[in-house]
């Protein structure tokens, strides 16, 4: 069954999505990868405002190819996500709900996304074409100097992406290929 | 001596980039056709399914099929009998910076591992000559995402290690990558040389259309057996479970040291992108 979720999304929200859950995300979600995580939790470490609000919102990891004529968006898959771990603990003590990327999670990302109530998504790394395609709508919000890596603010229509982690921890990655050797036995 | 001017390089090079992050070898999409096919969980057929659709959208509307539009890999293979008109290395990181600029590809290349300034024209290229016989000129441009690249490693082994060696650090590399480097992933290996030329072995090895195994037998099987034993781990499409972990194991080897026995693994994603010209 596909869960369609709109945000912001709500610690209520969260907690209703369960690791293997298919979900279309509709509604504003946020962009940022390393070089932005990093500058936006310095504006947490020092007490100052971020520069979109980040309660209850979803950060997708992304860094996309420039838009050809016509395109809100060029390609726009997923990054790899462990590269945020040193950074989501503290975005999601401020206030994130929702991250969505590829690949593994750290102990203290999930300690933290069972705390305070967020979900991981994963979206289809390596189809950047594909996804694009959801992105109706895309503007930078902050450090447009980072290029590919500048915040954005996109306004999405059905993302399709699977929950992997879910709020109580329970991880797609782990029960996924367990089931799936089971089945082969 | 052949004359080839340095204008001709750069725009094969340009249009190399283009059409690499576009259009995907065609080994590739039947593999990931094939796999889609005889995938049995039912998550992992459906992922295979819109990676398929995504490499079909890309190459109809001309648009990157990821976002990651890698580090610009050039192996250039330059006869002999050549002789350059102008700067061979300036006229490949022109193409580059050409390519990905007028190609509305990503810049992904800081110019300092540590202080992490965009270059911002992907330059510069990571270029990996060789000298052959006779006077032809050969391009391969093979852009390489990082989220893959990442999840490499090497390791100087002992002889004793053996063969067995070999394939448990094979085997250790895929799982420690487990879902990070967007499986289905295609598997570049290299045996022997020195520590830095096991590792361009096992770069090489990925430029290797993945339907052509080792020409020596005893390599060609081991990539079979290696196939077989990463599939079985049940990783799958985007390590959400599934028969399909890897498309190709691909080996280069090479004479080495009697005190040593260096293995390099390589991993590439699904979108594992090279297109070639010969000038």
């Amino acid at each position: 069954m596909i869960k369609r979720i709109t945000t912001p999304l709500t610690v209520e929200k969260v907690r209703d999505l369960k690791s293997g859950d298919d979900v279309l995300i509709t509604g504003t979600i946020y962009t940022a990868r390393d070089a932005a995580h990093k500058r936006l939790c310095e504006l947490l470490a020092e007490g100052k405002p971020l520069p979109f609000d980040v309660k209850d919102s979803i950060i997708y990891y992304v860094g996309p190819t420039p838009a050809k004529e016509g395109q809100a968006i060029g390609s726009a898959g997923p990054t790899t996500s462990y590269r945020m771990d040193a950074y989501s603990p503290a975005m999601i003590a401020a206030g994130e709900t929702g991250m969505i990327g590829k690949g593994k999670r750290g102990p203290e990302v999930i300690e933290a996304m069972k705390k305070h109530g967020a979900v991981y998504f994963g979206a289809i790394g390596g189809a950047g074409a594909y996804l694009s395609r959801c992105i109706k709508k895309a503007e930078i919000v902050a450090y447009e100097d980072l290029g590919s890596e500048a915040v954005r603010r996109l306004e999405v229509v059905d993302f399709p992406a699977f929950v992997i982690i879910d709020s109580e921890g329970t991880n797609l990655y782990e029960t996924g290929r367990r089931e799936y050797l089971e089945s082969e036995k | 001596m052949r004359e080839i001017k340095s204008e001709v390089i750069t725009k094969a090079v340009r249009d190399l980039c283009i059409e690499a992050n576009s259009f995907l070898p065609a080994d590739i999409k039947n593999k990931i056709n094939c796999a889609c096919e005889n995938e049995p969980w039912p998550l992992a057929k459906s992922i295979l399914g819109i990676i398929k659709e995504n490499f079909e959208i890309a190459e109809e509307n001309h648009v990157p099929v990821c976002q990651d539009t890698g580090m610009a890999c050039v192996f250039v293979e330059i006869g002999q009998e050549v002789h350059v008109d102008g700067n061979l290395e300036d006229a490949i990181h022109e193409g580059v910076r050409q390519g990905y600029t007028e190609g509305f590809l990503r810049k992904s290349v800081v110019r300092d591992p540590l202080d992490r300034v965009n270059t911002g024209d992907n330059t510069p290229a990571m270029i990996y000559y060789s000298i052959v016989p006779g006077d032809g000129f050969n391009l391969t441009v093979a852009p390489k995402g990082f989220g893959s690249e990442n999840m490499s490693q090497i390791k100087m082994l002992k002889p004793s290690d053996g063969l067995q060696g070999v394939k448990d650090f094979v085997l250790k590399v895929v799982e420690d990558a487990g879902p990070n480097p967007c499986p289905p992933i295609v598997v570049g290996v290299g045996i022997g040389g020195t520590f830095d030329k096991a590792a361009f072995l096992a770069k090489k090895a990925l430029m290797r259309n993945s339907d052509v195994r080792n020409e020596k037998k005893f390599y060609a099987d081991l990539e079979e057996e290696l196939l077989e034993k990463i599939n079985a781990k049940g990783i799958g499409p985007q390590g959400v479970g599934g028969r399909t972990t890897c498309l190709a194991v691909n080996i280069e080897e090479m004479p080495t040291h009697i005190a040593g026995l260096p293995c390099a693994v390589n991993i590439n994603c699904h979108v594992t992108r090279h297109a070639s010209t010969t000038l």
